[in-house]
């Protein structure tokens, strides 16, 4: 049932890969039986309608459903060939390297500054003042965001725009090196040219990082990514190249939903 | 097909077809009427074809328009942008065909009436096995239906022999008697045009299967004629 690209010689193994994934709330079922592999290097979207559970799924590869009392989680995530729900596994550790952004940009009510040292200092990633200012730029540099905060770095996080404060969150988050950065509709809150920053963005740290991201904006997957998942009542109904899923996909449900046919 | 939740999406597919249909039916009756114009040598009808034409470019126009539009405004995706660019490609190649039934009817005039040849006769039987495959084609696309577009792409072997034979004929007319010459020559370029009109219509076909299934007809459905084809350039 499960399409997923016929992997070749010359491709590295996959960045996480997740087998028979189940997600339950209490006794109602979110994610049934879902496999799929994300890919170094490459951007992977996750579409769906509204509870086909694609952000469920993307919160199980940081164990970010573990928040949630009633939420259980079976099957195998694995993190370059490490189970990330191994009783050993580090969580703070794990979210480090797989970091995540989220539909409302929630920067700290702290400075700028502030808002992307957080992260360096207690994972103790830079040493003394000096290191940690050059992640700081860094950061935001590679955010996207240095040139307009440079001179104001001292000013509170929210005093930001909306796309301001969302590249703030994602430098934010690359600033602890990450390997994997999840984004859960990091636009749908954006107007559209802050949109389109974000999107820009997003192709300049595909070569760093592997990245998922849910939207709900199809364009959006088409424009960012270079695979796409299509999840319908918690199943995965069909992964593969995003310009064969948005040509030419192969099952019907998906046709039906990207078309504009759905429900 | 389900229904579009936005529904002015569906009315404008709708609409696009309708254009599509109607300049096919417009460019079909030019074909026939161009060879009865050509057999009677009716110089009047000759020129109405030619001022129908511009009918059938302005439906072609009317089709980019729309097709830009939806385009732009509805951004389709799978099927339904793969009709909304064989849609495109269909009108310019109808708009085509419409060119060949106009260049048929303006050798009317340059054909003598008087000494018409033998084989005048049967070039309206020919104008109708390319009038049929243009309407199989356009049946195809508004009926979805890939099996009568294969059909189509077939026929195209049986016209192209019609041809061949044409080709033999005249050419043993000139031979003959060469002052027969300039109204072969013209007649050779009626059975040239609707020759090319099936592969016009062919063509078509050939987006009508993309449209439905989002790949190409494979080629070695398409026939063996590029080996036998000695006669044609």
């Amino acid at each position: 049932m499960i399409a997923s690209p016929s992997p070749t010689a010359t491709m590295p193994p996959p960045k996480m890969t997740a087998r028979d994934v189940c997600v339950a709330y209490g006794d109602k079922t979110a994610i049934d039986h879902v496999s799929i592999d994300i890919e170094q290097d490459r951007v992977i979207a996750f579409i769906g309608p509204s509870g086909c559970g694609k952000s469920t799924f993307l919160r199980t590869l940081n164990r970010m459903n573990d928040t949630i009392a009633s939420a259980r989680v079976a099957g195998d995530i694995r993190l370059d060939g490490q189970d990330i729900y191994a009783p050993e596994m580090d969580v703070v550790q794990l979210r480090a390297r797989v970091g995540m952004v989220f539909q409302k940009p929630n920067p700290f009510p702290k400075s700028i500054y502030e808002n992307v040292a957080y992260g360096p200092r207690i994972h103790g990633l830079a040493r003394g003042k000096a290191e940690l200012e050059a992640t700081v730029e860094r950061s935001l540099t590679r955010a996207g965001l240095w040139n307009e905060v440079k001179d104001r770095l001292s000013d509170s996080g929210t005093a930001l725009s909306g796309g301001q404060q969302q590249r703030l969150c994602i430098a934010r988050a690359i600033a602890v090196d990450p390997e994997v950065i999840l984004m859960d509709e990091p636009c749908s809150a954006l107007d559209p040219i802050a949109t389109a920053k974000i999107e820009e963005l997003i192709h300049e740290l595909r070569g760093r990082y592997a990245i998922a991201i849910v939207t709900h904006n199809m364009q959006q997957a088409a424009r960012v990514s270079q695979r796409t998942a299509f999840f319908h009542l918690g199943t995965l109904v069909e992964y593969g190249a995003t310009s064969d899923i948005f040509t030419n996909p192969r099952q019907e449900r998906t046709k039906d939903y990207i078309t504009g046919r759905y429900g | 097909m389900n229904e579009h939740t936005v529904k002015a999406f569906d009315a404008d597919i709708v609409q696009l077809r309708g254009l599509i249909s109607q300049m096919g039916g417009l460019a079909e009756e030019a074909i026939a009427e161009s060879l009865q114009a050509l057999q009677r040598s009716d110089l009047a009808r000759a020129e109405q074809i030619r001022a129908a034409d511009k009918a059938i470019d302005a439906i072609a126009a009317q089709v980019e328009q729309l097709a830009v539009q939806i385009i732009a405004l509805r951004a389709p995706m799978a099927v339904d942008l793969r009709e909304v660019v064989a849609a495109l490609k269909i009108a310019s190649v109808v708009e085509r065909i419409g060119d060949y039934a106009k260049n048929i009817a303006k050798r009317v005039p340059l054909i003598d009436g008087e000494h018409r040849i033998e084989p005048v006769s049967i070039l309206p039987a020919m104008g109708r096995m390319a009038a049929d495959m243009v309407r199989g084609a356009l049946d195809a696309f508004a009926a979805r239906d890939i099996q009568a577009a294969m059909r189509v792409r077939e026929s195209d072997v049986a016209l192209d022999d019609f041809y061949d034979s044409i080709f033999r004929t005249l050419v043993t007319f000139m031979v003959e008697n060469p002052k027969t010459i300039t109204q072969v020559a013209h007649l050779l370029f009626v059975a040239k045009n609707l020759e090319r009109i099936g592969d016009h219509a062919t063509n078509v076909a050939e987006m009508v299967y993309f449209a439905a299934t989002g790949t190409r007809m494979a080629e070695r459905d398409r026939g063996n004629r590029e080996g036998e084809a000695t006669w044609r350039a």
